[in-house]
C-alpha cells in the first residue's frame, strides 16, 4: 500500500518544530507500524536526509518504550496494543498518517518523536516500591494473599508506564500511572506497611513534576495498552483521604 | 507535603464537595420554582419566596451556598489552569477516544452557566433583594409579587429561549459532574459504576425538564 505520512519533526527541545509529508509506497500490510518506520528511515538515510527518531526497544509490546499518537491516538488505531503491536493492516491504501509526539509539559520532547519520560522514574523513585531486607527469597506461601487481592495488585502491575495515559488525558495527567503503581503495591499485604507515606509522596511528586489534574473523563483508560482501568484511580483517591485523615 | 487543599486530589475534592452541594441546591431550588406553574394562586410562590428572603437558617444557608458556588468556582479555575499549563503544545488531530462526551466541555458549559447565572441573579434574585418589585400586603404582612414578575419574564420569548438554551448546557456540565464527584471520592466499581451513571442521567433529566417546564408553561399558559 501507498501512504502518505505527516510527521512531527524537531531537531531539539529548543527548537521549533513542524510537520514534514513525507509519501512511502509498498508498504507491507503484514509489517508493523515501527518497521514502516525503519523503512522511511532507510529511505532518508539513502537520500542523506536525517532518520526520524522514536522511541523503541522489545518490540514486543512489553518495555513501554514505544509510544506516539497516531492520528489523534495514542498507539494509533487499535485497542490494547503498544505503537510495535500496531500492523499496517490496520490502515488503507492512500491513507493519510499523522504522527506526532507525546504532548505534556512533564514529557519534555528530545527529538523528533522522542520524549523524556523521566518524570515517571522519578515517581517511582520518590515511593513506587517497597522496602525489603536483602538476602534469600522469602517462602512465597508464608504471607497469605486472598486471590481477589492479589489478582486486582497483579492487573494494576501490568502497567509498563508507556505514558499513552498522560498523553491521551486532555489534562496530560498522570493519575492512571499513580493510581496503577499505589494499587499494585498497596493492594499486598508486603506493601501495605509503607501504603500511607508511599501515596503522600508520589501524589506530592507528581503535582510538583507538572502533571494535569484529572477530570475522570476517562481517556486514559480508553487509550491504555494494558488496560489499567479507572478503579485504579478511585483507589488511588481512597488511599490518599485514608492516609490524610 | 501538600494539604488536602493545595495537593491535586485535594483540589479536586474541595471542587466536587461544593460541586456536589450546589447539586442538592439545584433540587431545592426546581422544587420551589415549580409552584409557579403547580398553583394558580400566586400568592403560594410569594409566600415560600417570602419566608426563604426572612427565615434566619434561610438567610445563614444564603451565605453558605454563595461561599459553595465560590469554592466551586475558584477550584475549578485552579485546576483548568494547571491543566492548560500541563499541556503547552495541543495536538493538531482531535484525540479519538472512548471517554464521556460531555466532560470534554466542562469548562465552556461552566463559563455558559456562570454568565446565566449573573443574568439570573440580575434579574430575580438582586431584584427581589434590593430592587424594585411589584408588592402586595396580605394580612397585614408585605410581599413581593415574585410570582408575577416570573410569569411576566416568561412570556418573553427570547428570555424563554435564552432559559431553555442555559439549562440545557447546564444538564451538559451536570452529567459529567454529579458522577465524576463519585470517582474524586474514591467510589469506582464495576458494579456500582453504572448506577450513579444512570442516576447522573436521571438527575439531569429532571433538573433541565423541570426548569425548561416552568418557562414554558408559562409561555404557552
Amino acid at each position: 500500500m501507498d501512504l502518505k505520512l505527516k510527521i512531527w519533526r524537531q531537531k531539539d527541545s529548543q527548537s521549533r518544530g513542524k510537520f514534514v509529508n513525507y509519501k512511502l509506497n509498498d508498504v507491507s500490510p503484514d509489517s508493523s507500524f515501527l518497521e514502516m518506520l525503519d523503512v522511511l528511515n532507510e529511505e532518508l538515510v539513502e537520500r542523506n536526509e536525517e532518520p526520524i527518531v522514536f522511541d523503541h526497544d522489545c518490540r514486543e509490546g512489553i518495555c513501554g518504550a514505544c509510544g506516539m499518537v497516531i492520528n489523534g491516538r495514542p498507539h494509533g488505531p487499535d485497542s490494547l496494543i503498544t505503537v510495535c503491536q500496531l500492523h499496517m493492516r490496520k490502515f488503507k491504501h492512500g491513507d493519510t498518517i499523522v504522527i506526532e509526539p507525546w504532548r505534556a509539559r512533564a514529557f519534555p520532547l528530545i527529538k523528533d518523536l522522542m520524549v523524556d519520560r523521566y518524570a515517571f522514574d522519578k515517581l517511582i523513585q520518590e515511593s513506587g516500591f517497597v522496602s525489603v531486607n536483602t538476602g534469600s527469597a522469602p517462602e512465597a506461601n508464608s504471607i497469605p494473599v486472598k486471590k481477589h487481592y492479589a489478582d486486582l495488585a497483579m492487573d494494576a502491575a501490568a502497567c509498563i508506564g508507556c505514558g499513552a495515559c498522560v498523553a491521551a488525558c486532555k489534562n496530560a495527567s498522570a493519575m492512571l500511572f499513580v493510581g496503577a503503581k499505589v494499587s499494585h503495591l498497596t493492594l499486598l499485604p508486603q506493601g501495605k506497611i509503607e501504603a500511607k507515606e508511599r501515596v503522600l509522596q508520589m501524589v506530592a511528586k507528581m503535582d510538583e513534576l507538572g502533571f494535569g489534574n484529572c477530570t475522570n473523563t476517562g481517556a486514559c483508560e480508553a487509550e491504555c495498552p494494558k488496560g489499567i482501568t479507572l478503579t485504579n484511580i478511585a483507589r488511588l483517591n481512597r488511599e490518599y483521604y485514608y492516609a490524610k485523615v | 507535603m501538600s494539604t488536602i487543599f493545595t495537593s491535586s486530589i485535594g483540589k479536586k475534592l474541595m471542587m466536587s464537595l461544593a460541586g456536589f452541594f450546589l447539586l442538592a441546591f439545584l433540587l431545592v431550588h426546581l422544587g420551589i420554582n415549580l409552584l409557579v406553574i403547580i398553583y394558580d394562586d400566586p400568592m403560594v410562590y410569594n409566600k415560600v419566596a417570602h419566608f426563604m428572603g426572612t427565615n434566619i437558617l434561610v438567610k445563614i444557608f444564603e451565605i453558605v451556598l454563595m461561599g459553595g458556588i465560590l469554592l466551586h468556582i475558584i477550584y475549578a479555575l485552579i485546576l483548568q489552569i494547571q491543566n492548560w499549563i500541563a499541556r503547552p503544545k495541543r495536538y493538531s488531530k482531535a484525540n479519538y477516544s472512548n471517554t464521556s462526551f460531555f466532560s470534554k466541555f466542562m469548562i465552556h458549559t461552566a463559563i455558559i452557566t456562570l454568565v446565566f447565572l449573573a443574568i439570573h441573579f440580575a434579574d430575580f434574585y438582586f431584584k427581589a433583594k434590593f430592587g424594585h418589585t411589584e408588592t402586595l400586603v396580605v394580612d397585614g404582612v408585605l410581599y413581593h409579587d415574585l410570582a408575577t414578575e416570573i410569569v411576566d419574564k416568561f412570556k418573553m420569548l427570547p428570555f424563554v429561549v435564552f432559559y431553555i438554551a442555559a439549562f440545557i448546557f447546564l444538564g451538559f456540565h451536570l452529567v459529567h459532574g454529579f458522577q465524576s464527584a463519585f470517582k474524586t471520592y474514591g467510589l469506582d466499581n464495576s458494579r456500582f459504576t453504572p448506577v450513579i451513571q444512570a442516576l447522573a442521567i436521571v438527575y439531569s433529566v429532571v433538573i433541565v425538564g423541570g426548569n425548561t417546564m416552568i418557562p414554558l408553561m408559562i409561555y404557552f399558559s
